[in-house]
C-alpha cells in the first residue's frame, strides 16, 4: 500500500498517530500546555493577593500628603473604582497580546522597563550559572572519589559554611575585603546600557560570586548523593574489577545515571539565581528585577507587581518543565507512565 | 595665630587636610568654632573653587518610579537632581535662610504685600538652546497652581490669585491676601523654571542649570554634563555629575569607604561612629528643620484636657531622646515647630525641661484615670518605637502609665497618623514659619494633626503673613510659638540633624539647614579638589 495516494484513514487522526508515535513530543506539549494553565492561574493569585495587601496605591504614593481627595482624584484616574474582575479581565486582555501597561507611578511602559532589567538579571544569572553549576559538578565529583577523606570533608564544610552564611552577609564580607579594604573589586555593581561588555563582566564579579556561593553547596552536594548511591551497585563493581580509572568510572559510567536528580536540583538553583535574588540586588546596587519588584511593592504599583510576579514564575517554570523534559530523556523508564 | 589658620585653609581648599583637622587645630589655637567655621569658609573662598572631575554620589530616596518632572518629586534623589539641572527663581541663602534671587534679578512688593513684581533676569538659556523668558516664568507658575497638575507645589500656590507677564522682563503675582513671604515660596524646588512651563514636555529634564542631564535611569542612576556658558560662575565645579541609587544604608558607607563615591546622605547615627573610623571621609551634620513628634489630638478625648497635655509634655525627656535616638545628632525641641534654623525666630522662649513632678501635678488637676494609648510605628521616624519606650518610662517616673501600640508600617500615614488621637509622627519642616503653621496648625487645615483650633492663633498668622516689619514679626511668631508650645496638642522632643559623608576629595560643604544635602546643592556647590 503507497502512502501517498491513500487518505489517512478514519479512527485516531493524524495528531492521534503522531502523537503515540511520538510520546516524548507528546509529553512536552502537556507540560507546556499545563505550564500555561499554571500562569494564568498564578495572575489571577497575584491580583487577588495584591488586592488583599492592606493600603492602596494612591495612598502610598501619597505618604503622608494624602488627603481625601487627592486619593479619590488618583483613584478615578486609575480606573481604580471599576470591579476587581473587570480590572483583572482587562489587564490579562492586555498581557496576552504582550502589554503589560504602564506604571502607575511614572506612567513607562512596564514592557519596556522590563526588556531591560530581566536584561540585567539573565546575565547575572547566566555568568553565575556558568561558574557555579560545573564547578558544583566537578566538586562533587572529586567529593566522591575521595569520600570519607580530608577533602571530601573539606569541600563539605566550606560549601556548607558558604550556604549557612545568609546571602547579604556573605555580600557584605566580600565588599568589606575586596571593595574597602583591598580596592581590588568594582563597587557598586551598577551596570547600564552603553558598558562596554568587559566593564560590565568587572562589575558583576562580587554579586557573581555572591550568587555562587550560595548556591555551590545545593547542587554539590546533590551531586555527591546521587553519585555516591550509584557507587555502590553491581555494574561499577564490574568496571572497578576491570582495572578502569576511578575518574573515569565517576565521570563516565556512574554520573550518567545520577543526572536526574542532578538536573532537578540545577534547575532549581537556577531559577533561583533568577527569581531570589533581590537582596543580593538591593547590596550591590545592580539594577535587575529584584530591585524593580521592591521599589514597585512598596508603592503598590499594580501593573508592574503583576508583570514582575508573571515573569518570576514563567521562569521558574520554564526552567522546571525543562528539568522535567530532561530527566525524561536521560531515563527512559520514566517515559512510559503506568 | 590666623596667619597658620589661613595657611590650613589654604591646605583645606586643596583638599589636603581635612575640616575635622583644621577644626581641631583652630580649637587648640583658642578659636571658637562658629569663627573658625567662618574663617574656614572665607579662605576656601578666597582660594577659589577648582574645576574640573567627575563627581559622583551615591544617595538613598529614589525608585524605578521616579520622573524628571518636577511637578511630581517627592523623594531625595529627584530633589537633589532637580538642583543639578534645573533652576528656580529664588534660593534661600545657606546663612540666615533669606531668599536670594537667581532667575529673579530682584523683586518688590506693594505695601499691603498682595502685590509682587519679579524682574526675570536677562541672557539665561535653556540646555536646548532658548532663551529663558518670563513667558516660560509664568507657564510655569500657572502649571504648578493647576489643580490638575498634581504638583508638589500646589498647597504654596493656593494662595496665588493671578499670574501675569508685566513687561518684556516682568511677572506680576496677586496673592488673595498679603504674603510678605512670597520670595521664599518660590524657591521651593518644584517650582523648576521649564521651556513654556513643561507643559509640552513635563519630564524632559531641560532647564537652565549649571548641567545638561544625560543620563536619566530612574532607580538606578542619573548623570549630567556641564552646561556651558551657564550664567553663575559660584555653582558648578565639576566637569560632569553622576547620582547613583544606592537605598541601601551599608552599601552605600562602603561605597564611600571604598573611594567609588564622593558623597552619600542620610548615614545613620547608629553606625557614625563606624563610618569616623575610616581616614579618607567626614561627616557634615546640619542642624534642619526636621521634627520628630509625638502627636495628640486636642479635639478627642482624653487629650481635650489641657492639664493632660502639660503632664505629657513635662514628663518627655528631651535630652535623654537626642542622645538615645539621634546619638546626639540633633537638637531638643520646645513643643513648638520652629527652631533657630527658621527666619524671624525668638531665641529668648525658655526651654521645657523633663520635670516629673510638674508632670504629677498636672496629670492629677486632670483627674485622668488609667493608662494613656500611644501608637507608634519606625514608619513615623527612624527609631520611634525606641523612642515611644523611652517616653514610656521618662512618664513612668511621673506616675502616669503609657500602653504602646505598635502599628503596622505599611499604611501608616493613612490609617493611623493624623486618624488615632495619640501617635509619633515626623514633620520635614518648611522653608517658612508662616508655612509650617499655615499647613498644620491652621484652623481646618488638611495636615493640622494636632486638630488645635484657636481663632486668636488664626488671627495672629495672618496678620504675621502680611507683616512687612521685621521686629513686629518676630513678636507676632513668638505670641504664636508661646500658644503652641502651652496650650497645642504637639510634643516635639527633637529637630533632627541632616547627615551626610563626605570623601576628603570634596571641597566647599555648604551646609544649609534648608534640607538636606546643602538642601540638595551639595553636588554643584561642592568642588572635587
Amino acid at each position: 500500500m503507497s502512502n501517498a495516494n491513500t487518505s489517512p484513514p478514519a479512527g485516531p487522526g493524524p495528531a492521534g498517530g503522531f502523537f503515540s508515535s511520538n510520546p516524548l513530543l507528546a509529553l512536552i506539549l502537556q507540560r507546556i500546555l499545563l505550564g500555561f494553565v499554571l500562569l494564568l492561574a498564578i495572575s489571577a493569585l497575584l491580583f487577588m493577593g495584591i488586592e488583599f495587601l492592606p493600603g492602596d496605591f494612591a495612598q502610598s504614593y501619597l505618604g503622608q500628603s494624602a488627603t481625601p481627595e487627592a486619593v479619590a482624584n488618583i483613584r478615578k484616574e486609575l480606573g481604580l473604582n471599576a470591579p476587581v474582575h473587570e480590572r483583572y479581565l482587562s489587564w490579562l486582555g492586555g498581557v496576552l497580546q504582550g502589554d503589560f501597561g504602564t506604571s502607575w507611578a511614572n506612567k513607562a511602559s512596564v514592557s519596556e522597563q522590563i526588556g531591560k532589567r530581566l536584561g540585567n538579571t539573565l546575565f547575572l544569572a547566566f555568568w553565575a550559572a556558568v561558574v557555579s553549576v560545573p564547578l558544583a559538578i566537578g566538586l562533587g565529583m572529586i567529593a566522591v572519589h575521595y569520600r570519607n577523606r580530608f577533602i571530601d570533608r573539606l569541600i563539605n564544610v566550606v560549601s556548607l559554611g558558604a550556604i549557612s552564611l545568609p546571602e547579604f552577609f556573605t555580600g557584605y564580607l566580600l565588599i568589606l575585603f575586596f571593595a574597602v579594604n583591598w580596592g581590588v573589586a568594582v563597587f557598586p555593581s551598577t551596570v547600564f546600557a552603553d558598558m562596554a561588555f568587559t566593564d560590565r563582566l568587572a562589575a558583576i564579579v562580587l554579586p557573581c560570586a555572591t550568587l555562587v556561593l550560595v548556591v555551590l553547596a545545593h547542587m554539590m552536594r546533590m551531586t555527591r548523593a546521587a553519585i555516591l548511591n550509584i557507587m555502590s551497585s553491581a555494574y561499577i563493581e564490574t568496571a572497578e574489577l576491570k582495572g578502569l580509572d576511578a575518574f573515569r568510572i565517576i565521570a563516565k559510567h556512574a554520573a550518567p545515571n545520577a543526572i536526574a536528580p542532578i538536573i532537578n536540583v540545577v534547575a532549581l538553583n537556577l531559577a533561583y539565581l533568577v527569581v531570589g535574588v533581590v537582596v543580593v540586588e538591593v547590596i550591590f546596587v545592580y539594577p535587575g528585577m529584584g530591585q524593580y519588584l521592591v521599589d514597585a511593592v512598596t508603592i503598590r504599583d499594580m501593573p508592574v507587581v503583576q508583570a514582575c510576579g508573571l515573569v518570576f514564575a514563567a521562569v521558574y517554570i520554564i526552567l522546571n518543565m525543562i528539568a522535567d523534559v530532561l530527566g525524561i530523556l536521560a531515563n527512559p523508564r520514566l517515559r512510559h507512565p503506568k | 595665630m590666623t596667619d597658620e589658620l589661613k595657611d590650613l585653609g589654604l591646605l583645606v581648599a586643596r583638599g589636603q587636610v581635612n575640616r575635622r583637622d583644621f577644626m581641631g587645630r583652630a580649637a587648640a589655637l583658642g578659636l571658637a568654632a562658629p569663627l573658625a567655621t567662618s574663617l574656614l569658609s572665607s579662605t576656601v573662598l578666597a582660594a577659589g573653587p577648582k574645576k574640573g572631575g567627575h563627581m559622583k554620589v551615591g544617595m538613598n530616596g529614589g525608585t524605578s518610579a521616579d520622573s524628571l518632572d518636577p511637578a511630581t518629586f517627592s523623594s531625595s534623589i529627584p530633589f537633589v537632581f532637580g538642583r543639578v539641572w534645573g533652576e528656580t527663581l529664588t534660593e534661600t541663602s545657606p546663612v540666615d535662610g533669606s531668599p536670594v534671587p537667581v532667575l529673579a534679578e530682584s523683586w518688590e512688593a506693594s505695601a499691603d504685600a498682595k502685590s509682587w513684581r519679579f524682574k526675570i533676569r536677562k541672557g539665561v538659556t535653556f540646555h536646548n538652546g532658548k532663551e529663558m523668558t518670563a513667558d516660560d516664568v509664568v507657564a510655569t507658575l500657572l502649571r504648578h497652581s493647576d489643580e490638575n497638575a498634581k504638583s508638589g507645589a500646589l498647597g504654596v500656590m493656593k494662595t496665588i490669585q493671578g499670574i501675569k507677564k508685566d513687561g518684556d522682563d516682568g511677572v506680576l503675582v496677586t496673592l488673595d491676601s498679603g504674603n510678605a513671604d512670597l520670595p521664599y515660596m518660590l524657591s521651593d524646588y518644584h517650582l523648576i523654571i521649564q521651556p513654556n512651563g513643561g507643559v509640552d514636555e513635563p519630564a524632559a529634564g531641560i532647564g537652565t542649570g549649571p548641567y545638561k542631564v544625560s543620563v536619566n535611569e530612574p532607580g538606578v542612576r542619573y548623570a549630567a554634563e556641564r552646561h556651558e556658558g551657564h550664567w553663575r560662575p559660584e555653582v558648578g565645579h565639576a566637569d560632569s555629575i553622576e547620582i547613583l541609587v544606592i537605598n541601601d544604608l551599608t552599601a552605600r558607607m562602603a561605597a564611600l569607604t571604598s573611594g567609588q563615591v564622593h558623597m552619600i546622605n542620610r548615614v545613620d547615627p547608629k553606625t557614625i561612629g563606624l563610618l569616623k573610623r575610616a581616614p579618607t571621609v567626614s561627616i557634615e551634620n546640619t542642624a534642619g528643620r526636621g521634627h520628630y513628634v509625638f502627636i495628640m489630638h486636642t479635639d478627642k478625648e482624653p487629650f481635650t484636657n489641657v492639664d493632660l497635655r502639660l503632664a505629657l509634655k513635662h514628663a518627655m525627656n528631651r535630652e535623654q531622646m537626642v542622645e538615645q535616638i539621634l546619638r546626639g545628632y540633633g537638637t531638643v525641641g520646645n513643643d513648638f515647630p520652629i527652631n533657630a534654623a527658621y527666619a524671624n525666630f525668638s531665641s529668648d522662649i525658655p526651654q521645657r525641661t523633663f520635670d516629673p513632678d510638674k508632670a504629677k501635678f498636672h496629670f492629677k488637676k486632670s483627674g485622668h484615670d488609667g493608662a494613656v494609648l500611644l501608637r507608634t510605628s519606625n514608619a513615623a521616624f527612624n527609631g520611634a518605637e525606641d523612642a515611644a519606650v523611652l517616653f514610656q518610662q521618662s512618664c513612668a517616673e511621673a506616675g502616669i502609665p503609657i500602653e504602646i501600640k505598635r502599628e503596622p508600617a505599611d499604611g501608616y500615614w493613612s490609617n493611623v497618623w493624623n486618624v488615632q488621637p495619640f501617635c509619633t509622627s515626623y514633620w520635614g519642616g518648611r522653608p517658612t514659619q508662616d508655612q509650617m503653621y499655615s499647613v498644620a496648625y491652621q484652623t481646618g487645615a488638611d495636615w493640622n494633626d494636632t486638630k488645635w483650633s484657636r481663632p486668636a492663633f488664626d488671627e495672629l498668622l495672618v496678620a504675621a503673613r502680611a507683616e512687612l516689619d521685621e521686629a513686629r514679626r518676630v513678636e507676632l511668631y513668638r505670641e504664636m510659638a508661646l500658644m503652641v508650645r502651652d496650650d497645642g496638642g504637639l510634643i516635639l522632643p527633637m529637630f533632627n540633624d541632616f547627615i551626610a559623608a563626605v570623601s576628603n576629595k570634596v571641597g566647599n560643604y555648604v551646609h544649609d539647614a534648608g534640607g538636606e544635602m546643602s538642601n540638595g546643592f551639595a553636588p554643584i556647590r561642592s568642588w572635587l579638589a
